[in-house]
């Protein structure tokens, strides 16, 4: 990755335009009245397109992506985005199709919804899905709305609090308060687990339920789901299934059948659609067959969710076929013990157990502190793997740990890449050892090195106009 | 069968690494699941196909689809998308990217972003942009959220009747669950009611409105006097807007505005059945701190070199929890990008052509409508731009459905019974024509 420090309204020079429109064989319309229009043209860049095509390929290439290298990125899913399901989106007879035309017109789409909807039930044993969620986090958000309007609908009205595990993703809590619940956190046993005898005094009847993921975010199975479950539905509440962690269970365990009444999957994480940077992603929610009724009054985004990207995650299953799901759990799952495996004698591994997807270790055995020289960090581990061309794992998530370096490979890794991981990461603890101010410093090859992040909070600039 | 092309996994791997983590089978992975909870048995899926089976089973399903020339907008415009754009999206560098958490790795990312909030900060004329949202219906439901937590006990909305339907609904059934009242502006002239609002507000519960900039009719509204009575209460203005449009029309900080949403879809994406697309907000200083969703910000790196980071993020849930801004974690990027290549390339100049032959053609398609004698004017002195609502004669199904024979997507009902059309620069003046010609022969 090379350094390029240009900004876009940088190459502008007045005059010059990118774009090619057709000449206007409209008569003229009147122009609208003076107190409507704005005063002065807004501040865009004038610019080529020889000079937008270069300008975005040089920022590309300061960034790394699953095509560039391996990111074991603990709770995020970062598997190969085949190919074939960026044609299957692009096609014109999908990209072209406007939200509004009746179903006679959108026979296609609606096929490939229904389709989904099964599969999807299929995989999870869930009843029915809506597509509408565009994110993991509008999805639990869609998912606690059903939550509410199922006991709205019986005359509950009492029950406004959700319980959600200490080592919970962040979404689940934040998610509950703009549903309008409050949030009462359970503990975890030493051993990763949710404490059993901890959640029994929290359930009464204004609890609307309680949201899981499982395997949690250590990557531990919940070996007391059956339990957990039971407890909740005794006392009237119902079972949030975070399907952010569902790749482990691919073809081998389904939420549905471990109790969970509402779930959401990440197509982005679990069903291999790209994560673009950032999003666009697609959160549908499952529902068990006696929430149907609870779904159709819900309207949380504007059309139909995020139609690409369903595209692009049934192509994907049709590619698996009943016949690879299996591997998909397996292989990720192998993966994720065997690095644990490989490295639990130079990072602190704080629970033993085999794990799933993911696990999380709790910094390194020897940091390398010593008198006057703090010793290496997680963040320090983080940074300087970037040196080595690996994208850092999940770092100080979850919270029960001070350390935290949370790992999950796919099952799109090959044991080679894991390996050389592997190397590295061993290295990364030996310099540790040797001289931990290596690691302070670090990255030391990538295009810039560590910023400064108090200043950009303090002194925000947050656009171009404000430098 | 064979392996799947993504498992690079042959069976010495698979060996090896079982023997490493010490346990005889893939199944053993699996011994602390209770047993009764491990599915049993083929899973109700299809068999695998091959690549070029999906490609073939694809293509069948698109041609499904009906493929018509849209005259049709309604909150999703079928604006032109210059090659460079997907060329560019589809880059893997920016394809296959995480969230850009690790800068160092990720200024590719950060700095369009920057870019991105830089443009929507110069087309809506606020000061502070995040890095985008889901869609516009959902941005808007965020600035109701955020018009609550910036006003002290007040606790009702106001949405304006004008709005598109789909953004009125996404903003109730937030309202809903997070506890907001909404109070409803009305709309009966085709343009926000200024008195309504007046009347609305001085009761003294109102934490802001959201009004349309351009309406659910097409019409470009008057805000003149909306900002103060607002404020008068320390009431909150919410602008609902088109971007496209904002090229030419006057601006939410013209109008005094304390935040703009809206959909970004109209600014070079492709309509695809709804999404994915983007919602922007963008809003004053004073907000910067209420605002949800993620943010990038300039800084400097330890060689004094410019560089980018996620900044502000005591506001998000990954540190905040349930007292975070919003539970909003990813944003649209890609589609941010998508956006920030198409202002690229349309600069100031091309983003007021796009406005100017939308309208030309918009005004012309409805003049020679009218010219039918099958349509009513409904709003005949209004303002507008690339879209206009007519009300027919007689019942529109027949027509509608002569339109679609003919390869045209136009026409479409709207809950007051009207019609509604929309003309972008991707429609000729041949094609205008020949709609006209249908709905004369109708």
């Amino acid at each position: 990755m090379k350094y390029y420090d240009k900004l876009i309204f940088e190459l502008s020079k007045k005059g010059r335009v990118g774009y090619s429109l057709p000449v206007n064989r409209f008569p003229a319309a009147p122009e609208l009245p003076h107190e409507l229009q704005r005063a002065a043209a807004p501040a865009l860049p004038e610019v080529s397109e020889p000079d937008v095509v270069r300008h975005y390929t040089n920022l590309s290439q300061m960034n790394f992506g699953v095509d560039t290298g391996f990111y074991p990125l603990g709770s995020c899913t970062m598997k190969y985005n085949p190919k074939i399901n960026e044609e299957v989106a692009a096609l014109p007879g999908f990209a072209g199709l406007h939200p509004l035309m009746h179903a006679g017109l959108t026979k296609g789409a609606l096929k490939v919804y229904q389709e989904m909807n099964k599969a999807l039930a299929a995989i999870t044993g869930m009843y029915t899905f809506t597509f509408d969620p565009c994110a993991g986090a509008h999805g639990e958000l869609t998912g606690l709305m059903i939550m509410r309007q199922y006991h709205m609908n019986r005359g509950d009205l009492k029950r406004t609090r959700v319980i959600v595990p200490d080592s919970a993703h962040g979404t689940n809590p934040a998610s509950a308060a703009v549903c309008g619940l409050e949030v009462v956190e359970v503990k975890s046993l030493s051993n990763g687990r949710v404490d059993v005898e901890a959640l029994k005094p929290l359930l009464d009847d204004t609890v609307a339920g309680m949201m899981m993921t499982n395997p949690n975010t250590l990557g531990l199975f919940e070996t007391e789901i059956k339990t957990i479950a039971a407890l909740v539905h005794e006392a009237g509440g119902l079972m949030y299934y975070d399907g952010a962690n569902m790749n482990p269970l691919m073809g081998v365990v389904r939420p549905g059948d471990m109790g969970f009444d509402i779930m959401h999957l990440n197509l982005h994480k679990t069903f291999s659609t790209p994560h673009g940077g950032g999003g666009p992603g697609s959160g549908p929610v499952g529902v068990a067959r006696h929430l149907e009724d609870c779904i159709p009054d819900l309207r949380v985004s504007g059309f139909h969710g995020n139609f690409g990207v369903i595209l692009r995650a049934y192509a994907y299953i049709l590619m698996l076929g009943k016949d690879h799901l299996k591997k998909v759990g397996q292989y990720s799952v192998l993966s994720a013990n065997y690095i644990k495996e490989s490295l639990k004698d130079v990072y602190k591994l704080p629970i033993p157990d085999v794990c799933k997807h993911e696990f999380v270790f709790d910094g390194l055995v020897n940091d390398g502190a010593r008198e006057g020289v703090p010793g290496a960090t997680t963040l320090d581990v983080a940074k300087r793997l970037l040196d080595y061309g690996f994208h850092a794992p999940t770092i100080y998530f979850p919270l029960l740990f001070h350390q935290a370096l949370m790992i999950e490979p796919t099952e799109t890794e090959s044991k080679e890449t894991i390996d050389a991981f592997i190397e590295v990461m061993r290295k990364i603890a030996a310099e540790a050892a040797e001289d931990p101010m290596l690691l302070h410093e670090a990255p030391h090859c990538t295009p810039i090195s560590r910023p400064d992040e108090t200043t950009a909070a303090r002194n925000p600039i947050l656009k171009y106009q404000d430098a | 069968m064979a392996q799947c092309a993504y498992f690079p996994h042959t069976d010495a791997d698979v060996q090896a690494m079982l023997d490493k983590v010490g346990v005889k089978s893939l199944d053993d992975l699996y011994g602390d699941v209770p047993k009764e909870f491990l599915k049993r048995g083929a899973y109700a899926l299809p068999d695998a196909l091959s690549e070029q089976e999906i490609r073939d089973y694809f293509h069948e399903l698109e041609q499904m689809n009906a493929s018509l020339k849209v005259f049709v907008g309604a909150g999703a415009y079928d604006h032109y998308t210059p090659a460079v754009i997907p060329y560019i999206t589809q880059r893997s560098e920016f394809l296959t990217a995480y969230t850009p958490y690790q800068c160092e790795i990720s200024q590719g990312t950060l700095r369009y972003i920057f870019e991105y909030q830089s443009m929507l900060c110069a087309l809506t004329g606020l000061d502070i942009c995040n890095a985008s949202m889901y869609d516009g219906p959902t941005a808007a439901a965020e600035a109701m959220k955020m018009a609550i937590a910036c006003t002290k006990k007040k606790t009702r909305v106001l949405l304006s009747r004008a709005l598109l339907p789909h953004v009125i609904k996404v903003v109730e059934t937030y309202a809903k669950f997070h506890g907001v009242e909404l109070g409803y502006l009305p709309a009966g002239d085709g343009q926000t009611s200024l008195e309504a609002l007046q009347a609305e507000v001085r009761k003294g519960d109102v934490a802001g409105a959201i009004v349309p900039s351009v309406n659910r009719y097409g019409i470009v509204e008057d805000h003149a006097g909306f900002a103060d009575a607002l404020h008068a209460q320390k009431a909150l203005l919410v602008e609902y807007c088109d971007p496209s449009t904002l090229a030419v029309v006057r601006t939410p900080a013209e109008w005094d505005a304390d935040i703009a949403v809206g959909e970004a879809q109209s600014l070079g994406l492709p309509l695809c059945y709804g999404g994915p697309y983007v919602g922007f907000m963008t809003v004053k200083k004073d907000y910067m701190r209420k605002m949800p969703g993620r943010i990038v910000g300039q800084t400097v790196d330890k060689e004094g070199r410019r560089v980018f980071v996620l900044t502000l993020q005591a506001r998000e849930q990954h540190i905040k929890r349930e007292k975070a801004t919003s539970n909003i974690c990813s944003n649209e990027s890609l589609m941010a990008l998508w956006v920030t290549v198409y202002l690229s390339l349309m600069g100031p100049e091309g983003l007021k052509e796009v406005n100017r032959i939308s309208a030309d053609g918009a005004h012309y398609l409805k003049a020679q409508l009218l010219a039918t004698g099958q349509f009513e004017d409904v709003f005949p002195d209004k303002p507008f731009l690339k879209e206009f609502v007519l009300k027919p004669k007689k019942f529109p199904g027949l027509l509608q459905k002569k339109l679609e024979e003919a390869g045209f997507f136009a026409a479409l009902d709207t809950e007051e019974g009207y019609v509604s059309f929309c003309v972008t620069e991707k429609r000729t003046k041949e094609e205008t024509d020949q709609l006209v010609k249908i709905v004369k022969e109708g």
